[in-house]
């Protein structure tokens, strides 16, 4: 298919106007905002909410047993963790038995697929920041949290570093470094659960994704 | 010629057909109804003008850099262990995303919601060589099960009520019929979920395509896009050559452009940004991935310097959500992938003028499409110029457009012929219009299309020119009068 | 589509009027309203003998050949640097924003441009130029007001008419559902797709009912012939009318009707 690589290409360089004036693009627009951490935090709360996510604010050294409560309240059995990261370290030290069965993603996918999309109840992951403009998380999985681990469990906790909140997109790619360290396998915004309006315009979640996202702001 | 690219040119029965039909009329009213509310709210506050001034820059950027910019994203592509295919027909892209399933051995695919895959007809295909391509999107799946095509870009199964798609799903899958909109869509995940674990190879659309950092953008609310490009061994993006950004932060204005425009979303939940395949120690997404880019008619869009801003468009379907006329007659009867404002000024292209040939005219040029683009894409002057096309009606410009001349009737010519020639000289003009005026209770009371629905227009006594011209005789006979 | 920013003139002691041709053969009571009205602002209204129809509806099915061989003796009509008036959001739109285009590259390119920059509608120069002041003389009447699309779109003037209507105290203005939407005239497409058209009159007829006007006004002849001409065929009560028409008869003690109105509105 080279000769269509070639073909398309010479269409396009010949036919090429020489007329094309290209306005400036002025990124302000979607860049600046003035919003100070308290208020990002808020915006951020209250985006997320409106497309169903559910926010729980907790001091950074209390997480662990909000989380517990929370998978006692939603009668989770069990969750699906990273064992390297450095959170999920936290939480492996404080468990016990008692509590909902810890699953780790430690095979390949092929290996339990099946196990994957018909066992696990719910997983827990980090996330890179987020977004206050859109209530927005972002999250770049890894071989510790693989893409799976956020999309395929009914129920998704993530933990949220309050101070990793950014006001827009922009602002979130070009102080992280998108563009200049390169991309990873996967990036990720999420916001909100999973959900389609595709019958009738009638909204519904769950549809593939989780019906349940669950966001642990650590202060 | 496949018979939905024959269908094109029933435009008329298929209007006539769904006019008449007022469940379709009643759906569409409503989804059109609230997906304009939904916008409007989504851009409150917000510098709109400013949005679309940028959304459309950044557009005309990456297009006025086409080339250049398509063999950045395929050599950053390559670099990242993605494999870059062109593909100059949509067959050509059949052909290839056929290879590399068979090549795999791949006998199931399963789909998330690709336009440009509706366009080259890739199901169809796929079946033909015994391979089952299962949609996934849920509108899209809704389709597929009624054996339809898309009515909409953004939502598939809008010309379908929660009914209509209990039944269906009745029918078909065996789930009880319900209204309860929970339960049915509770039931395609089900249904679906198996098939996301058996599928061999994932084929997905693509939103934007970044040649700066080579990723490809995938907007969605479900997680079947997700899932699609993530759970299979293989995931092949198919998409248009005119998809290619330029740099990472271009997709900001687009992103909040779409998801607003389009159903009124701030953000949808999940943008999905795809870089390489699985890398080592990495334990999931597919082994490989695969990126055709497809031309199909664009490379030729391309060389027009008007028609060429068809190429900013972003698929947001605002410009349908906002036409009186798709409103009114929904998306089938168009007869083409892409319906509505966009689709008449996109398929003359893609499929030439003969088989588009009532399109360009099916318009008001009411400009609501122009005025909601998000990328400000000219879509009435478009049209305009199409209708010329059609007519080839300027001989100062020469016609272009594959097809071109089609609906130029001798009746029609000799009409226009007749009628410049009465306004191009004021003293014919005066005197039609006179006579008209004379004979104006003998004038026929029906006027084929028009009286059917209205009664005929009756001129006045005296034209305004004759009360202007009697007005100044009795103003000058008073300034006489005054005078001696 | 509109103008970014629209400059507009100071008021001019004399204007060049052009009717169009639905106004002339169809509604000469808004030509006339609209002349009066100007001359009530101390306006000098200058009628070009020789006009007569702006190109519009060939130029909207195609025959671009056909259109500037009309306008093009039209153009030099306007000699004197006066703004040029129209009744008519569609025809002004169609001189303000196509003429240019359609005469690119030929002899004719700057007096087609400059022409485009001094043409106004009407309402829209009674309103922002002449700042004009109006005394309502008539019963309380409920009003509804249909902007044609190109008035709205084109012309960007969608406040004028209810900015004007709302002068007079007597005039309740009512809003339709969905009244930015069209009403389905689009020159020849009410002949070419009558079905779909029929099917867009219908809907704006019947909104403008059901908003309880007794009474609708609009910046068009095209969009009143259209919507008035169903209202008629339906046997609705609703009476339509020009904007133009209605303004004036507003300001009239008694003898309201201008004579002829035709139509069959």
């Amino acid at each position: 298919m080279n000769q269509a690589r070639s073909n398309i290409l010479k269409r396009l360089r010949e036919g090429r106007k020489e007329s094309f004036g290209v306005p400036v693009s002025d990124f302000s627009l979607v860049r600046d905002r003035n919003w100070n951490a308290a208020e990002k935090l808020d915006l951020f709360q209250q985006k997320i909410e409106s497309v169903q996510g559910e926010v729980h604010r907790v001091a950074a050294d209390r997480w662990v047993a909000e989380l517990i409560r929370l998978l006692a309240e939603k009668k989770i059995s069990n969750l699906l963790v990273s064992d390297r990261k450095k959170p999920a370290l936290e939480l492996r030290e404080q468990w016990h038995e008692e509590l909902p069965q810890l699953l780790s993603y430690q095979r390949p996918i092929e290996d339990w697929k099946s196990e994957l999309f018909n066992q696990v109840d719910a997983s827990l992951t980090t996330s890179r920041g987020a977004i206050a403009e859109t209530g927005t998380l972002i999250l770049w999985p890894d071989e510790d949290e693989p893409r799976l681990m956020s999309l395929v469990p009914p129920v998704h906790f993530v933990l949220l570093e309050a101070d990793q909140i950014y006001s827009t997109f922009y602002q979130a790619m070009s102080e992280q470094g998108w563009a200049s360290q390169g991309m990873p396998t996967n990036a990720l915004l999420i916001s909100g659960p999973s959900k389609t309006a595709d019958i009738e315009q009638t909204l519904a979640y769950g549809v593939h994704g989780p019906a349940e996202l669950i966001i642990l702001v650590l202060e | 010629m496949t018979s939905a690219q024959e269908a094109v040119q029933e435009f008329h029965p298929r209007v006539h057909a769904a006019l008449e039909n007022t469940q379709i009329r009643t759906n569409f009213r409503r989804a059109m109804d609230g997906l304009m509310g939904k916008r409007l709210a989504a851009f409150d506050g917000m510098d709109l003008e400013g949005l679309r001034d940028l959304g459309a820059a950044v557009r005309l950027r990456a297009l006025s850099r086409l080339p250049e910019l398509l063999e950045q994203l395929e050599s950053n592509l390559q670099k990242q262990g993605i494999q870059v295919h062109w593909a100059e027909t949509g067959d050509q892209a059949c052909e290839i995303i056929t290879k590399i399933c068979k090549a795999r051995d791949a006998k199931k695919i399963i789909k998330g919601k690709s336009m440009v895959s509706e366009e080259m007809e890739l199901n169809h295909h796929l079946e033909e060589a015994g391979i089952e391509a299962l949609e996934s999107d849920l509108g899209e799946y809704i389709v597929q099960l009624a054996k339809e095509t898309p009515s909409h870009i953004i939502m598939p199964a809008i010309h379908k009520n929660t009914d209509e798609i209990s039944e269906l799903m009745h029918e078909k899958t065996g789930t009880q019929r319900s209204k309860d909109v929970d339960y049915l869509t509770a039931s395609a995940r089900q249904q679906l979920r198996e098939k996301f674990m058996q599928a061999d190879v994932g084929v997905s659309g693509v939103n934007f395509a970044v040649a700066e950092t080579g990723t490809l953008c995938l907007v969605e609310n479900e997680g079947n896009g997700r899932l699609t490009t993530t759970a299979p061994a293989c995931h092949i993006a198919v998409t248009g050559i005119e998809k290619v950004v330029e740099k990472l932060e271009d997709v900001t204005p687009l992103l909040s452009l779409l998801t607003r425009s389009a159903t009124g979303q701030h953000i949808t939940t999940y943008f999905n940004m795809i870089s390489s395949p699985r890398k080592a120690g990495e334990k999931d997404g597919p082994e490989e991935v695969h990126l055709v880019l497809v031309d199909s008619g664009r490379s030729s869009i391309y060389q027009d310097e008007e028609l060429l801003d068809t190429l900013r468009c972003i698929r947001c379907g605002a410009c349908m959500n906002h036409c009186p006329v798709y409103t009114r007659v929904g998306g089938h009867a168009y007869g083409t992938t892409y319906p509505g404002p966009i689709g008449k000024i996109l398929m003359p292209h893609l499929l030439g003028l003969e088989k588009t040939q009532d399109l360009p005219s099916a318009s008001t040029l009411c400009g609501a499409c122009g005025e909601v683009c998000p990328v400000k894409i000219p879509i009435p002057k478009l049209l305009q110029r199409l209708r010329k096309e059609a007519v080839d009606g300027d001989s100062l410009r020469p016609s272009v457009v594959q097809g071109h001349g089609i609906k130029r009737r001798k009746l029609e010519v000799l009409a226009w012929k007749g009628w410049s020639l009465i306004h191009a000289r004021p003293g014919l003009y005066r005197l039609a219009t006179s006579v008209l005026s004379r004979v104006r209770s003998l004038l026929p009371s029906k006027l084929g299309g028009w009286t059917r629905y209205r009664s005929a227009p009756k001129p006045a006594a005296k034209t305004l020119q004759q009360q202007l011209r009697e007005r100044q005789k009795l103003a000058v006979a008073a300034n006489k009068g005054g005078q001696a | 589509m509109s103008d970014a920013i629209k400059v507009y003139p100071d008021k001019p002691k004399k204007v060049y009027f052009y009717a169009t041709c639905l106004v002339d053969i169809f509604y000469p009571d808004a030509g006339m309203a609209g002349i009066q009205l100007l001359e009530r602002e101390g306006i000098e209204v200058v009628f070009p003998k020789n006009q007569t129809c702006c190109g519009q509806p060939a130029y909207s099915s195609g025959f671009n050949d056909q259109a500037r061989e009309v306008i093009l003796p039209q153009l030099s009509l306007f000699p004197e640097d006066y703004p040029v008036v129209v009744p008519s959001g569609s025809c002004a739109g169609m001189m303000r924003k196509h003429y240019p285009e359609l005469f690119a590259g030929t002899p004719q390119q700057s007096q087609a441009q400059a022409l485009a920059k001094r043409t106004w509608e009407l309402t829209d120069f009674l309103l922002q130029v002449c700042k004009i002041q109006l005394q309502d003389q008539g019963e309380p009447i409920k009003v509804a007001m249909h902007t044609s699309c190109s008035a709205r779109r084109e012309m960007g003037i969608a406040e004028v008419g209810p900015k004007l209507l709302s002068q007079l105290g007597q005039v309740e203005l009512v809003e339709q559902a969905r009244s930015a939407e069209c009403c389905g005239f689009g020159g020849t497409f009410a002949v070419r797709h009558e079905e779909i058209s029929g099917a867009m009159v219908q809907d704006k007829a019947e909104a403008l009912q059901a908003a309880g006007a007794e009474h609708f006004v609009t910046t068009d002849c095209g969009c009143l012939m259209n919507i008035a001409g169903y209202a008629d065929k339906q046997k609705m009560p609703m009476k339509g009318q020009h904007i133009l028409s209605f303004l004036w008869e507003r300001l009239q003690t008694e003898g309201k009707t201008p004579e002829n109105a035709g139509g069959r509105s």
